[in-house]
């Protein structure tokens, strides 16, 4: 006997231009159910929950069936439309992009209740929703940019909520978030969905996500379905080698060693401050938006430092200003006993750092070959001859794992941990003694994190490296560095090795921190 | 249109086929007319005029018995070249002035776009009439004319190009390499903002042609015994009620070239746009 579920997908194939992107895909969702697609880059996971909604780009090509409550979902697209709005709610990664910039929240809740409601909406179902995803009716007047990224997800959810869907999709809808804003974001979903007994179906490539929110999983790689089961059976005892390397990649390993400080101080950052001005009323100048305060702290050559914070405290800003993109507004930087304020950093310093930037698909010039890309810093070094050039590059490349021939190849052929490996082997081609590393993994799939991580270590020690890593995971940080500094709305708010400041957190932030890490799998 | 396989980017756009090949036809036509017209475009046949078309000349001929069909080829010649110059100057010019607004900001930034503010408040119509007055009328002050309106026209495609690429990580790669601000910008701006740039070339060669015909009508453009499309409709203009044909055949060419160019335009501007390009890139599976 079958029990009739909410959604029922049979032999799902979707394929794009010739290219199967989704392989006979089968599960099912029960009413009320919180269910898990885990997958990641480029699995397919996306492409599926685009399929189940109809949402299919244009020129895809989909085969088998999709029963929505026993029934298959209408084919007009019309009609479609109108079912889709009524029950099924989705809510995407970016919600940035998702929400209109130039409406105000409310008024893009009211129009996703007016849509999917027959009778006039009022305002107070709009408070109504926001009050039920955590959200204050002031917020009704907020323009998306006004805004934090986690209460733009609320809203986001909230418009999903207005049709009263049977079935809300959430496609990674955290993975855009700073740590605790994803915490937060996870508990009022499972909260909705035990209130309203709406059933969940939540893609991640986050393992601990998953767990935390789902009672069932699937996991697909490569568009096949790999295993699908119960939760505590799929990460308890995981039955194929893929899933036992996600699971493996997901739990915390022991730290690696690494180098010891030298003791010496490489970097002095004394009392530094950047201020942006703001346009204020009437053209004239409004008040400066102070993105870092009197920030002062020193590494020592070989350190690895860490630097915390919640997305917009400023954290960015300040690495920007280590490396020499940006001038301070006040204060100094003292780098191997030369004062400067950031851009104005003397180019026969410039060797001695260098950056990894947070977005592996956004640090390579599309039309330039990666060789040529890695070579650039390689300027900084006029005395190299053309061979040690060459040899410096080949280094640079193989050191990180990579092959020499990559260097002839075009960014977009490779992945994103693969790019962000070819973004290591540049910055540390002209062997810098700094490494600053905005987010080094953050836009990595979970099982790259591990790898990428791993290879710092092993370039620290082997290159007797300094870090200063910026990362929103504590976690991160605690393996890699030998110090961390918390930071909030500009100020550093609290420092200590990393064994000391997870024990005791003093500060709320660090305990905030510290909360929103996910129990492991 | 989802039966439609998107595979069809390795295809062409239908528009830019069809645009290409008219607005090929046309230069090929006025490249020929270099070396070679049916008759000397400048032998005139009194006995001969108004003849309709025929087997001796294919689209007749002219007040003055002078062949239509050799008119019309060294007409689009100059055409084109007032065009191509004009979009060239404006391209020499503009680029270079919207990617250092870009690149360096602040004065710089500010200057550039009150020039260009400055540049689009005359028409070509106006500087044509300047530049005529000063250097007397003629095909190169055409060319200079509306070389001068396109110069903002570039510049500001530059520069928005090359914002929208300014703040991306590969520039502050660059930057931390040691790159200065030109390098920069002819080093990674340029190539990437180089397809935004051809097809608004491609719509500046076709309101170039159609520049060339307005100046040469008002008779600010070419002079004879040179002649333009834009010159053919001036002569013919007072002869439209009895001979419309001598009208219609340089009114058509103009037409027909300025919808190829767009054509051509339209198609290269989705042929070369990033975002239809991603839909088969692996990301969008992610």
């Amino acid at each position: 006997m079958r029990r009739v579920s909410l959604l029922d997908v049979h032999d799902l194939t979707v394929s794009l231009g010739g290219r199967a992107l989704i392989e006979n895909v089968g599960f099912s969702v029960a009413r009320g159910e919180r269910f898990g697609l885990i997958g990641e880059s480029g699995s397919g996971k996306t492409m599926t929950a685009l399929a189940i909604a109809g949402l299919l780009p244009a020129g895809a090509a989909a085969s088998g069936q999709v029963l929505f409550d026993g029934t298959p979902m209408p084919r007009a697209e019309a009609a479609l439309a109108r079912f889709r709005g009524k029950r099924i709610g989705m809510v995407f990664q970016e919600p940035m992009t998702a929400l209109n910039p130039l409406m105000r929240a409310g008024a893009q809740i009211a129009e996703a209740i007016a849509l999917n409601r027959a009778e006039i909406h009022d305002h107070r179902s709009v408070i109504a929703l926001l009050r039920e995803v955590g959200l204050e009716p002031r917020h009704a007047r907020r323009y998306p940019h006004q805004l934090s990224g986690g209460q733009r997800q609320r809203v986001m959810i909230a418009m999903a909520l207005a049709s009263e869907p049977d079935l809300l999709i959430a496609d990674e809808p955290t993975s855009a978030l700073d740590l605790v804003a994803q915490r937060t974001i996870l508990e009022l979903i499972a909260g909705i969905c035990d209130r309203r007994g709406t059933a969940l179906l939540f893609i991640s490539h986050d393992l601990r996500a998953v767990a935390a929110l789902c009672t069932r999983v699937m996991v697909i790689r490569g568009g096949r379905v790999i295993e699908e089961g119960l939760t505590p059976h799929v990460f308890g005892q995981p039955r194929h080698p893929y899933t036992q390397r996600l699971v493996a990649a997901a739990r915390p390993d022991p730290r690696p060693p690494g180098a010891r400080p030298t003791g010496e101080t490489l970097l002095e950052v004394r009392r530094l401050t950047r201020r942006f001005s703001q346009p204020g009323p009437l053209l004239l100048p409004g008040a400066a938006f102070v993105a870092v305060s009197e920030v002062s702290f020193s590494l020592a050559a070989g350190e690895s430092v860490g630097l915390v914070g919640p997305s917009g405290c400023g954290k960015t800003t300040l690495a920007r200003m280590v490396v020499g993109l940006d001038r301070a507004s006040a204060g100094d930087m003292v780098f191997d006993g030369t004062t400067h304020r950031g851009s104005d950093l003397p180019q026969a310093l410039r060797r001695d750092l260098s950056l990894v930037f947070q977005d592996p698909f956004g640090s390579f010039d599309p039309r330039l070959t990666v060789g040529d890309s890695i070579a650039q810093p390689l300027r900084l070094l006029p005395a190299l001859s053309e061979a040690e050039r060459h040899r410096r590059l080949v280094d640079s490349v193989e050191v990180v794992g990579l092959s020499r021939d990559v260097l002839e190849r075009l960014p977009h052929e490779f992945s994103g941990g693969q790019r962000q490996r070819l973004a290591i082997a540049r910055a540390l081609v002209t062997r810098p003694r700094l490494v600053v590393l905005d987010e080094p993994v953050s836009a990595l799939d979970l099982s790259i994190r591990g790898e990428v991580l791993e290879l710092l270590a092993r370039l620290r020690v082997d290159f007797g490296l300094a870090y200063l890593l910026i990362s929103h995971d504590l976690e991160i940080v605690g393996h890699v560095c030998d110090r961390v500094l918390v930071m909030d709305k500009g100020e550093i708010v609290e420092a200590g090795p990393p064994v000391e400041l997870f024990a005791a957190p003093k500060h709320e932030l660090t305990r905030a921190l510290l909360d929103a890490r996910l129990p492991p799998v | 249109m989802s039966g439609e396989p998107s595979a069809g980017r390795r295809f062409w756009h239908p528009s830019l086929v069809v645009g290409l090949a008219g607005a090929g036809f046309f230069v090929l036509l006025g490249l020929v007319s270099l070396v070679w017209t049916p008759y000397p475009i400048a032998a005139i046949d009194i006995a001969g005029r108004f003849a309709g078309p025929g087997p001796a000349h294919w689209l007749g001929t002219d007040i003055f018995g002078r062949d239509l069909l050799s008119l019309v080829m060294a007409g689009t010649m100059t055409s084109f070249l007032v065009a191509a110059a004009a979009t060239a100057i404006g391209m020499a010019a503009g680029v270079p002035l919207g990617l250092a607004a870009a690149s360096w900001g602040g004065p710089v930034e500010w200057l550039v776009l009150r020039l260009s503010d400055f540049l689009f408040a005359f028409p070509a119509l106006i500087v044509a009439v300047l530049l005529s007055t000063l250097f007397g009328p003629g095909a190169a002050n055409a060319m200079i004319a509306v070389g001068l309106f396109n110069i903002p026209v570039f510049a500001r495609v530059a520069r928005g190009g090359a914002l929208g690429l300014r703040n991306r990580d590969f520039v502050a790669a660059a930057r931390l390499a040691g790159l200065g601000h030109g390098a920069i910008a002819i080093r990674h701006l340029l190539p990437n903002i180089a397809s935004l740039l051809i097809v608004q070339a491609t719509i500046q060669l076709s309101l170039g042609i159609l520049a060339e015909a307005g100046l040469s009508y008002v008779g600010l453009g070419t002079q004879p015994p040179a002649t333009s499309l834009g010159l053919m409709l001036k002569d013919a203009q007072s002869l439209f009620l009895l001979h419309p044909w001598l009208a219609v055949v340089p009114g058509l060419a103009i037409v027909l070239i300025v919808v190829c160019l767009n054509l051509a335009g339209d198609g290269l501007s989705d042929h070369l746009d990033p975002r239809l390009r991603r839909l088969g890139a692996p990301r969008v599976a992610a």
